[in-house]
């Protein structure tokens, strides 16, 4: 397999960054901006991207630290990344304990007594704060970091095989994804149904980028240079496109053979859907085609924002939540104007970016250590996120 | 759904003046949300029972298919539908009975549904449902087979089937995930070929123009009460319209 690139691609973090920007958007409910997001304009969305990039940016750090120190150091490093992304999961799910019971005391309202049983898991706090310690017990919003733990808690043998047969992993992969549709596995949810991320399924697009990362990306570049799939992919977006349009638009529906939509719906988002799958690779493929890696407006203040997000992505995802929240909290409290949805979505973005920024000046203090001389460490290893 | 709001919201303008004569019989606060009434499919059996002069109504829900109080029952949609349909139709014998208790999942409904049928023989069954399946997180598959069941168990009584979706709750919505037990139902019902009142996005758009503060924290009815005479008056319009007989059907602006 061919060495991979040493140098951290810049249109991974930018892409990343954005996409948590988006998710950040999509979890304000009923926010007007979120209207701009990728999910409005076809199957996929930015939990797609994140996963993929996710994928790609673990292979490329823990695969190097699998190379020159082994297997047992970077499954340890792997374990501890997984570690640190579920307490942070706790963290916010303190968070959101905090606001629904902030509702539960301040809101009463005759129209919503069915509405108001949300708050009935306060009343047996010892199960529910067990079970969301479990991971079973996932509130709105909060899914794509319990399956970003268990994803990793898997990688290490993953990375292992991606390492030294790439194809064999990879198929092993799309073999598992299948059996997931094929069989129904997944893994159950308190208090009932199964995981809004089924990480059987989207296993396949996490293990896809690492294969990428890993050698793949080269070894695909004749077909993302091929004229005949970027045509393909743009008649595919063209498609999703009109599909999507039929949801806001009812009446354009009468346009859809019926066959179509016997064969097109319901796209399972739980399962990752081969639409939705497809849809992704279409982006890519579209982007890649207009981004070459080394574009050097990448360099440029104009992406710093978003790349500076993208290389920070656990502490920006979690702030991003966060944010939400408050940002839902504002709509309820303070005003619900239009006006307050883009100054709410702007300024949490805002607030993203400086969170980030202060993140990587941290590292780089951290990284000088108290000495005179700085420690030589690589960049993009010890320093980055994956 | 933001969509679809938006998409009525830019509808009203234009089409406000063109449909203001079928409109003024509502309070004025209902009008506005007259756009997101959907005519897609027939109610062969309630066009039946209107040309015989006697429709039977069964109102299937959960919580928010009632209102507290002592009022309540009279206050409740069901009621309002009752109210408005028989308004809109005389010489009509229009009676609505319930079966309404809160908590209770899609499944939980269909489990006592056959009896309910039974006793009220019904030519049209509205069924509001979703909301306590969202905020249990009933297994999706399940939730679609209830709906199914619950549909066909309508069918072979002899009743059209009306689904509700979910109310809009703005305090609760980073809390309770409607979305994807809505969009279950819309497939549901689009393969059922049975319409579906969308609450949910009347609602918001109720929210949006400020007909009415949803956000409000009150122990008072008089909003709630509102909300309730509304959505049963704009059911009783989708009832109405969708069971025409001989006319053609989603050619107007929708």
């Amino acid at each position: 397999m061919a060495p991979a690139p040493t140098e951290r691609d810049l249109r991974l973090d930018l892409f990343r960054g954005i996409a948590l920007w988006l998710i950040f958007l999509d979890h304000i409910p009923s926010n007007a901006v979120s209207w701009i997001t990728i999910r409005n304009y076809g199957f996929s969305d930015a939990t797609e991207i994140f996963v993929f990039i996710s994928g790609y940016t673990a292979a490329f750090v823990y695969g190097r630290a699998m190379r020159e120190h082994g297997f047992i150091v970077a499954s340890a490093r792997v374990l501890k990344r997984a570690w640190q992304i579920y307490v942070a999961h706790v963290f916010l799910f303190a968070i959101y304990l905090a606001e629904i019971a902030y509702v539960a005391h301040s809101f009463e309202n005759p129209l919503y007594t069915e509405e108001m049983g949300v708050r009935d898991f306060l009343q047996n706090p010892d199960v529910t704060i067990l079970q969301a310690l479990l991971l079973k017990f996932k509130p709105v919003n909060m899914d794509v970091l319990p399956l970003y733990i268990v994803l990793l808690l898997w990688f290490a043998p993953t990375l292992w095989l991606l390492l030294r047969a790439p194809s064999f992993a990879l198929i092993a992969s799309a073999v598992i994804y299948s059996l997931t549709w094929w069989f129904g596995w997944s893994i159950p949810a308190y208090p009932r149904g199964t995981w809004v991320f089924n990480p059987f399924a989207w296993q396949l697009l996490f293990v896809f980028g690492a294969w990428c990362a890993l050698g793949g990306a080269q070894r695909l570049a004749r077909w993302l240079n091929s004229p005949v799939i970027f045509g393909f992919a743009v008649v595919y977006l063209v498609f999703a496109f009109s599909i999507a349009m039929t949801w806001y638009f009812p009446r354009l529906g009468a346009f859809v053979p019926n066959f179509v939509g016997e064969a097109i719906y319901p796209i399972d988002k739980p399962n990752l859907d081969v639409l939705r799958i497809l849809h992704f690779l279409s982006l890519a493929v579209i982007t890649v085609w207009f981004i070459p890696r080394a574009w050097l407006v990448l360099k440029s203040p104009v992406f710093w924002p978003a790349i500076v997000c993208g290389q920070h992505s656990l502490e920006t995802f979690c702030l991003g939540v966060f944010l939400a929240f408050a940002g839902h909290f504002v709509f309820t409290e303070v005003s619900n104007r239009l006006l307050m949805h883009v100054i709410v979505s702007i300024a949490g973005i805002a607030i993203m970016v400086a969170a980030a920024a202060l993140v990587s000046w941290y590292r780089r203090v951290e990284r000088r250590g108290p000495g005179p001389r700085p420690p030589a460490i690589k960049p993009g290893y010890a320093g980055s996120d994956a | 759904m933001t969509g679809r709001v938006l998409l009525s919201l830019a509808l009203l303008m234009l089409a406000g003046a063109a449909n203001s004569q079928n409109l003024a019989e509502h309070p004025a606060e209902c009008r506005v949300a007259e756009q997101l009434i959907e005519r897609d499919f027939p109610l062969p059996h309630v066009t039946r029972a209107l040309a015989a002069k006697r429709l039977n109504i069964l109102v299937v829900g959960a919580g928010s298919s009632q209102l507290p109080g002592p009022n309540g029952v009279k206050n409740a949609y069901p009621a309002r539908l009752q109210n408005a349909l028989s308004q809109k139709l005389p010489g009509v014998a229009v009676t609505v009975s319930t079966d309404v208790k809160s908590r209770r999942t899609a499944a939980e409904m269909v489990k006592t549904l056959v009896p309910a049928l039974a006793a009220a023989k019904p030519a049209l069954m509205v069924w509001q449902t979703g909301t306590v399946d969202a905020m249990q997180s009933t297994d999706i598959d399940q939730f679609k087979v209830a709906l199914d069941k619950g549909i066909n168990s309508a069918r072979s009584a002899g009743a059209d089937v009306v689904l509700i979706n979910a109310q809009y709750s703005p305090r609760t919505e980073s809390m309770i995930a409607l979305g994807i037990y809505a969009e279950t139902m819309r497939w549901v019902a689009l393969q059922q070929e049975v319409p579906v009142f969308d609450r949910f996005s009347i609602m918001k758009l109720w929210a949006d123009l400020g007909t009415f503060d949803l956000y409000s924290a009150t122990k008072k009815l008089d909003i709630a009460e509102h909300v309730h005479d509304c959505i049963g008056r704009l059911l009783g319009d989708l009832v109405l319209e969708s069971a025409k007989p001989d006319e053609p059907r989603a050619e107007g602006i929708r």
